[in-house]
């Protein structure tokens, strides 16, 4: 046994002492804050649910067909869509791709500045990639119970538990896309008297789309794949369907959930992989291993 | 010129302060480039110097055209402005056609086209040009240079142009800074650098170029007034414009630019000129 060298104790009940004054004091100030990002959560959910199943459908398969313009994706995105619907997860799923959707929104509009900003300062960069590290290591449990003391269990908590876990990759991946720019484009743009923002909107961003936008395909893969674990908490959903049927010991309802997560990890996958693809054509871009 | 790690490329960015000079200073038409603010050294770089690279440094995310309006566009020039002075340089340079083609759809010869038409359309009196050749295949290297030295004829801009080939030095050059470890080993005309080489260095390249190509013949005719001869060859024609008439004539007069005669040469006169610096 490691001798014990101080009494931990004391330090740990100042932690949960501190933790309960802040949700005590601090609470509604905290649940206030985070009231637009329950507005966002919610408008993306009434719109999803209250449009028809087939205009859903006919969307995202459109959708497919312009992402990839051949016909093997539409029809892999319809027969996805299909089984969600047959197998009466409709509105589950409805409700945890809204939770993806909106953890991805806010992701991208937080993620890309942190990323812009790493790549322009090694200081930054030092500074922000150990938090990375621990956002991506911590365990989810960990900061949800502080979450969930903070905001009371609901969508809230499981958002933001979703956010914190799926948008490190696109941190890095904005970050490294604009860092592996062709440095001699950048200086030619340099040579004509640009300014930074000339050259980051005019020429790093285009450069680095489709690095920035594998990143948004890794963001909506791991925001999906938090879903079992947000819907302890109270997000519903094709998670809560998987943690009913763990409760119940019903395998069926287990899988049947479990597979409708794995058709909408499928269709928001290949669709955004196909644009990323498209952004790659479109500059000429190709892998460095290759 | 210079050989690689010579430092040309880096004393041509020195011009438009791409690198920040340890040492010295750079003085255009009368301003120290050194000590222009960030702000001012921006608008310098968008007036005053344009720039064409080795490597093309094209923008690959848009068409050839939106590429050579790229300079006037950060100038804040409006769209159909640019794009019509865009197209007039496209043309200038022989690409029309091209103008909505992506760049990388291009041959090497063609992206260069593109950067030097970039550069011509800032509008600058100063153009700077690092390798702008190198990286292009011999034959269209060759169609590059015959192309710039006639854009010259009628554009009359400053040319800073970087290169590691000693031919390509004599070809387009008017004057000539060998450069070797960062510092000026000899300045001058191209045939001062041939027939007169400075040092030991020098003298290497030299004893590898084509001479013929790098003599002018005025620089070896003997001048006055001789008689009219036969057949004449203008005053800036090299030593290997005249050597194939001296099957058939005796001497060759030189005409200045009016065409009148000025002198004439021989053929004994230019086997000297090519002579003297040959390896022994």
């Amino acid at each position: 046994m490691f001798p014990q060298l101080i009494d931990t104790k004391p330090l740990r009940r100042a932690i949960d002492d501190g933790l309960n004054w802040v949700v005590r004091n601090w609470g509604d100030g905290f649940e206030a804050a985070a009231y637009p990002l329950l507005m966002l959560l919610k408008a993306i959910e009434d719109l999803l649910i209250s449009t028809p199943w087939w205009l859903i459908v006919a969307i995202l398969t459109g959708i497919a067909r312009l992402a990839s313009r051949s016909w093997k994706l539409p029809v892999i995105v319809l027969f996805s869509l299909l089984f969600l619907g047959v197998m009466e997860l409709w509105k589950d799923a409805m409700t945890t791709m809204a939770l993806m959707l909106a953890a991805t929104i806010t992701a991208i509009v937080v993620s890309i500045p942190v990323g812009v900003s790493m790549s322009r300062s090694a200081r930054v960069r030092q500074l922000i990639t150990p938090v990375l590290d621990l956002m991506q290591t911590l365990p989810s449990f960990v900061y949800l119970i502080p979450t969930v003391m903070i905001f009371g269990p609901g969508k809230i908590p499981a958002l933001i538990a979703t956010i914190v876990y799926a948008a490190p990759p696109l941190v890095r991946l904005t970050d490294l896309g604009l860092r592996s720019v062709d440095p001699a484009v950048m200086e030619a743009s340099r040579a004509f008297g640009t300014n930074p923002t000339q050259r980051l909107f005019g020429v790093q961003i285009p450069l680095a789309l489709p690095t920035i936008s594998a990143g948004i395909n890794q963001t909506t893969m791991m925001a999906l794949s938090m879903v079992v674990i947000a819907s302890m908490i109270g997000a519903g959903g094709l998670g809560y369907q998987v943690l009913q049927g763990i409760g119940r010991l019903e395998v069926s309802r287990g899988l049947f959930a479990g597979l409708g997560i794995v058709a909408l990890a499928i269709v928001f996958d290949r669709i955004t992989q196909s644009f990323g693809k498209q952004l790659q054509g479109r500059i000429g871009w190709r892998r460095p291993d290759k | 010129m210079g050989l690689s790690g010579s430092g040309k490329s880096t004393l041509i960015r020195h011009v438009n302060r791409l690198i920040e000079p340890t040492a010295g200073e750079i003085v255009v038409e009368g301003n120290s480039v050194l000590a222009l603010s960030l702000d001012e050294l921006r608008k310098y770089r968008r007036t005053k110097v344009a720039m064409v690279f080795q490597k093309f440094g094209l923008l690959p995310h848009r068409s050839v055209i939106d590429n050579v309006a790229y300079g006037p566009e950060v100038r804040g020039v409006g769209h159909e402005e640019r794009l019509e002075k865009a197209a007039k340089w496209i043309a200038t340079v022989g690409l029309s056609g091209y103008e909505n083609s992506r760049t990388r759809q291009l041959s090497g010869g063609q992206q260069q086209r593109v950067g030097l038409a970039r550069a011509l359309a800032m509008d600058t009196d100063i153009i700077l040009m690092d390798e702008a050749f190198s990286a292009l295949d011999p034959l269209i290297r060759s169609g590059m240079q015959d192309q710039l030295i006639e854009l010259q004829q009628t554009l009359n801009k400053t040319i800073l142009f970087i290169t590691h080939d000693f031919d390509e030095a004599l070809k387009i050059g008017n004057r000539i800074a060998v450069l070797k470890d960062g510092a000026v080993q000899q300045v001058g005309k191209p045939e001062e650098i041939v027939l007169k080489p400075a040092n030991a260095h020098i003298e290497e390249f030299v004893r590898e170029v084509n001479k013929a190509r790098a003599i002018h013949v005025r620089s070896i005719m003997e001048r006055g007034d001789v008689e009219l001869c036969e057949y004449s060859v203008p005053m800036n024609a090299r030593c290997e414009d005249v050597l194939p008439l001296f099957a058939e004539h005796e001497w060759v007069g030189v005409l200045d630019d009016d065409g009148r005669q000025i002198g004439r040469v021989t053929a004994k006169q230019v086997i000297r000129a090519l002579a003297r610096h040959s390896p022994t």
